[in-house]
Order: structure tokens, then C-alpha cells, then sequence
């Protein structure tokens, strides 16, 4: 059947697709592109691959790349390990039918969530300052102070230290997501294993744990997509220059410092681009593997 | 048994308040010192403000220093104009992809999507150029344009399945009566996805309110400073102010917290829903 055409499809779809494309799709293309180019004396021209063989092979460049790929990745792997684990357990023992003040823990788990990076690094930087000293009162309160240490501003746990702060941030999320998942599991399954005598955590490792793998997947996936882009925490903390050396930094403030100059260099935005065009790389890279890898192979039950 | 069970809801009580303190505890150290004298913020950070060690030196010290009025107001107009767009040309769309079968609907829809996943940050270095091409540097609508386009994926996509669950009944009779295909969208269908867009607002409204990247790189002058971005700058210039720093991380605060206790539930609901999937 031929239609007509429609003019109010149109109308509608226009301006979203519109603003879309111009202010999104087109700049992720331009940026992209412009990382193809760079200036040759004093002109525009097109280098190819160029500038990536100077990200990747140019010692001056190389060293700050996979120093803050490495660091990124470090930092991505503390939230996997610490903040999803974290968030589902918070999640399962919510869920407990019947448990009192399920809602009043939700909503006090999930502060942190909605506070800006400016708030929580500040915050953070307050409390386990050395100057201000309530990290150490409070660890010799428990006998411990000889654990203290200005962990913000050493090479060794500077990385670590911000990235558990930042799960402390998002812990909020993984919760929700998994926390709705085990909701979503029906009653008469639960009510099935007590009978059979699985109850506790055998239940959850058992029963819930393989319903709840897709939501775990977009956690993580989530995860990973927000890693990548990450930037704020580390710039509000240790500043573009994300110190102690360079400990701290990772891709976003990477680009930042390279598209905008820091000090006395001057930005670079053919090598910002380059740097953005590495993480979009990354980044599709990991979400094209969750799509195809996982989640097509996680099996989805249907109640 | 009973015994056990007891043990074990008490067990898992005690793992949850201890995680409740640990959220939370930063945030209260933060606010009842903004308003202690600087004294007793060093001699006992701990202990909330009495009578003797009540202070608002902090307060008065952010209120003459930084123009924190006028980067609430622009936080304020970024963050509601941006959130109206969105919600208005998000619905349209999902209408338009949810209610009508045309040629590349799915193609079109598929586009849209894509930038769920793919994070606008990585395009600044062309936006920025985009900008400065157009005048828009330092301008509240060079962030409002990018908010809008950064917050349109989600909502396209929550609100047109949304949107594929109601009734195909109603809007036939609108149209046996009728309504023009816009009536039917804004008097019938709109209305009517109201819950789906208060969730759709409290997503989009979160991350723009706390950003600070599009502020430090599209609009960093004094007339254009959102309240985040101020507030790293004015926190970077008074860091041995201890008074200020923790008057204005606390009036950074409030504000978010009030609103996120009364729309909590809305928020909770609309994540445990399964709107986000």
C-alpha cells in the first residue's frame, strides 16, 4: 500500500533530529575527521593516520597516553571489582521481602549519586586532608593512625584513592538497576527454592544471581562507558595536570590538557581530536562487544 | 528458625546503616561545619554547631565574594530551558517513531539511540568550532543547544515505549472526531505520559545541573558561570578560607538535596520500573 506523504511526521521528527544531528553527530564526525589533519607549515593539510603514529609512536606523546590509558583502565577495574559488587549486595539485601526501611536506605544510598563532582571532590579532598586531620582522628579513634597517610598526594595510592571515591559516588546506580532486576524475579521461583530448603545466600548465588546477569551486563557496560569518559572527579581534585606526576591522570583530562594547553604549551586540537577519536575507538569498541558478545549470549528468561 | 531469621535481618540492618553512614557521613561533615567559627572547625570537626562555635562568616564571605546569584540564575535557565526542549522535541519524536509506520522508521530510530552510548564530550574539540563559528562562545545557548541534544537519545527512547503501550482505541476515536494528528499528540497522548516524563526529567535534569565541562570549555565568563563551574573557581581561589569553602560546598549542596528528597520517590520509581533498559 502506497501512502501519502505525511507533513506532521515531519514536524515532529524535525527538531529533535535536527538539533541531534547538528550539535552531536555532525561535531562526533567533524572530530573524527579533524584528527586526520594537522598543520603542516602554518597550513591546514591532510596527514592520514599521522597523528595517531605521533600519539603512539612519539616518545613525548606515547608515554602520556598509556600512562593515562593505564591509569584509565585501573581505575575502570576498581569500579568493576569495588562499586558493582558493592551494589548488588546493597541491592540483594534490600530486596529481602519485607525488609523495614527498604526506601529510607534507597534514598540515603543514593545522595551521593546526585551531587556534582565539584561537591563530592572538595568534600573528599576536606576530609582526608591532612590539615583539617578528621581522616586521621578518626582512624585513631579506632587505634589505626598509623595507617594514615596524605593518600591524595601520593604517586602510590592517589589513582586508587580517587577511584574509590568516585565509587563511592555512583554506588547508587548498580543498586537501583540490580535492585529492580531482583524485584522483577516472581514469587512462586523464590517460594519453589525454600521449599527445596535453598534459602539465604545459596538462594541469591543459585536462584538470583543467573536472573539478574542481564541487568548486570548494562551495569557494566554503563560502567565501562562512564569510565572512559571520565574526567571531573580528576580535574575538580589534582587539577588538569592530575598530579602527583601524572599519577592520577587518564584519558578525559588527557585531552583536556592536549585540546586546551596547560602552563606554557599551547592546545593542540588536531591532537585533541586524535585523543577523542582513541576514546570514541574505545569506547564503541567496548559497547560493540557487550551488544554482540554478551548480551546476545546471556540467556533471558521470560516469566 | 525464627531464631536465625532474626539474626539474619538483624546482620543485614546493621551492613546497611553501616553503608547509610558511609553515604552519608561526608556530606553531614560538610554541612554542620559551614557553620562553625574557624576555630572549632579545626578543634572539633565532628561535633555539630553549638550556641558558642555557631558562625556564618563563611556564608557572608560567599555572598559578597562570588556572584553566586547570578550562577544560580544561569545554572537555573541552562538547566530548564534545556529540560523543556527536551521533553517537548523528545516527546514529538517519540511520537512521531512510536505511533506512525514509515519508511526508515527503525533506521531513524537505531540513530537516535546511538547516542545513549556514545558520550557527546567526545565531539567538543568540532562543538567548540561550531560555536566559535557561530558567536556562540560564553553564550547560555551554546550549552542549552548542547544539553538538549545530549539529553534527546534517553528520552526518545523511554518515552517511545512508553508511548507503544497506550491504547490505539483512544487515539482512533480522536481521530473518527476529527482532532488533527497534532490535537491527538498534544491534547490526548501527551497528557498521558506524564509519569514517563517526570522520570525522563529527573534523568536529564541531574547530569546537566553537575556539569562541568561544557561550562569550562563553551562558556567560562563571569556572566555565563553556572553554579558548578563557579564554585570550582570560587573554591580554587579561597582554598585557605576553610569558612567559605565550606559555606559554598554546602550552599552547592542544599539546593540538590531538597529537590532530590521531594522527587525521590518519582525518581526511585521511574528507575525501578524498568524505564531505563
Amino acid at each position: 500500500m502506497r501512502r501519502r506523504f505525511r507533513p506532521h511526521i515531519l514536524v515532529f521528527l524535525a527538531p529533535a533530529v535536527l538539533i541531534y544531528t547538528l550539535v552531536m553527530i555532525l561535531p562526533l564526525i567533524g572530530t573524527l575527521n579533524l584528527s586526520l589533519f594537522n598543520r603542516v607549515e602554518g597550513a591546514e593539510s591532510f596527514v592520514g593516520l599521522g597523528n595517531f603514529r605521533t600519539l603512539f609512536g612519539d616518545p613525548r606523546w606515547s608515554a602520556s597516553f598509556w600512562n593515562a590509558l593505564g591509569n584509565n583502565t585501573w581505575f575502570f577495574l576498581i569500579h568493576m571489582l569495588v562499586q558493582n559488587p558493592i551494589g548488588i549486595a546493597l541491592a540483594a539485601l534490600l530486596s529481602t521481602p519485607g525488609r523495614r526501611f527498604a526506601s529510607a536506605y534507597r534514598t540515603a544510598i543514593f545522595v551521593p549519586t546526585i551531587l556534582s563532582f565539584v561537591i563530592v571532590g572538595f568534600a573528599w579532598k576536606l576530609i582526608l586532608s591532612p590539615i583539617w586531620g578528621i581522616a586521621p582522628t578518626m582512624l585513631a579513634s579506632v587505634g589505626l593512625k598509623s595507617l594514615f597517610a596524605p593518600w591524595l598526594g601520593q604517586e602510590a595510592s592517589a589513582l586508587t584513592t580517587l577511584a574509590l571515591i568516585s565509587v563511592w559516588q555512583f554506588v547508587g546506580i548498580p543498586m537501583m538497576l540490580i535492585y529492580a532486576a531482583l524485584l522483577s524475579i516472581p514469587e512462586e521461583l523464590i517460594e519453589a527454592a525454600e521449599l527445596d530448603g535453598i534459602t539465604g545466600f545459596a538462594q541469591f548465588r543459585k536462584i538470583k544471581l543467573p536472573l539478574i546477569l542481564p541487568a548486570v551486563g548494562i551495569v557494566s557496560i554503563l560502567t565501562f562507558v562512564g569510565n572512559f569518559n571520565a574526567f571531573d572527579l580528576i580535574y575538580v581534585t589534582q587539577g588538569a595536570l592530575a598530579g602527583p606526576n601524572f599519577a592520577t591522570d587518564i584519558l578525559g583530562t588527557f585531552l583536556y590538557r592536549t585540546f586546551f594547553g596547560f602552563q606554557l604549551q599551547l592546545g593542540d586540537p588536531h591532537m585533541g581530536a586524535t585523543i577523542a577519536s582513541v576514546m570514541f575507538l574505545i569506547i564503541l569498541g567496548g559497547v560493540c562487544l557487550y551488544l554482540f558478545g554478551v548480551q546476545t549470549r546471556l540467556r533471558r528468561y521470560q516469566f | 528458625m525464627a531464631r536465625r531469621g532474626r539474626l539474619r535481618a538483624f546482620g543485614a540492618h546493621a551492613a546497611l546503616l553501616t553503608y547509610t553512614a558511609i553515604a552519608l557521613f561526608p556530606v553531614f561533615v560538610i554541612v554542620i561545619n559551614a557553620f562553625k567559627s574557624r576555630k572549632a572547625i579545626f578543634g572539633a570537626p565532628l561535633a555539630p554547631p553549638t550556641p558558642e562555635t555557631f558562625d556564618l562568616a563563611g556564608f557572608r564571605a560567599v555572598l559578597t565574594q562570588g556572584d553566586f546569584v547570578l550562577y544560580f540564575q544561569n545554572s537555573l535557565i541552562v538547566t530548564l530551558v534545556s529540560l523543556a526542549l527536551v521533553l517537548l522535541f523528545g516527546a514529538m519524536s517519540a511520537f512521531a517513531l512510536s505511533e506512525y509506520r514509515f519508511r526508515g522508521n527503525t533506521l531513524l530510530g537505531l540513530y537516535l539511540a546511538l547516542g545513549i552510548m556514545i558520550p557527546i564530550r567526545l565531539g567538543t574539540v568540532a562543538i567548540l568550532e561550531l560555536m566559535v563559528a557561530t558567536h556562540l562562545v560564553d553564550t547560555r545557548t551554546a550549552l542549552i543547544l548542547v544539553y538538549t541534544a545530549q539529553g534527546l537519545p534517553l528520552s526518545i527512547f523511554i518515552l517511545a515505549e512508553f508511548m507503544r503501550q497506550i491504547s490505539d482505541d483512544l487515539k482512533n476515536a480522536g481521530r473518527i472526531d476529527g482532532l488533527s494528528e497534532y490535537a491527538i499528540f498534544f491534547r490526548l497522548v501527551l497528557p498521558l505520559t506524564r509519569p514517563a516524563m517526570a522520570t525522563v526529567a529527573v534523568f536529564t535534569m541531574i547530569p546537566i545541573w553537575n556539569d562541568l565541562w561544557f561550562p569550562l570549555i563553551l562558556a567560562p565568563s563571569e556572566a555565563t558561570k553556572t553554579v558548578t563551574l563557579g564554585a570550582q573557581v570560587f573554591i580554587g581561589q579561597f582554598v585557605t578560607n576553610w569558612n567559605a569553602v565550606l559555606a559554598a560546598l554546602s550552599l552547592a549542596i542544599l539546593p540538590v538535596l531538597i529537590l532530590y528528597l521531594i522527587f525521590s520517590r518519582q525518581l526511585i520509581r521511574g528507575i525501578t520500573s524498568g524505564a531505563v533498559k
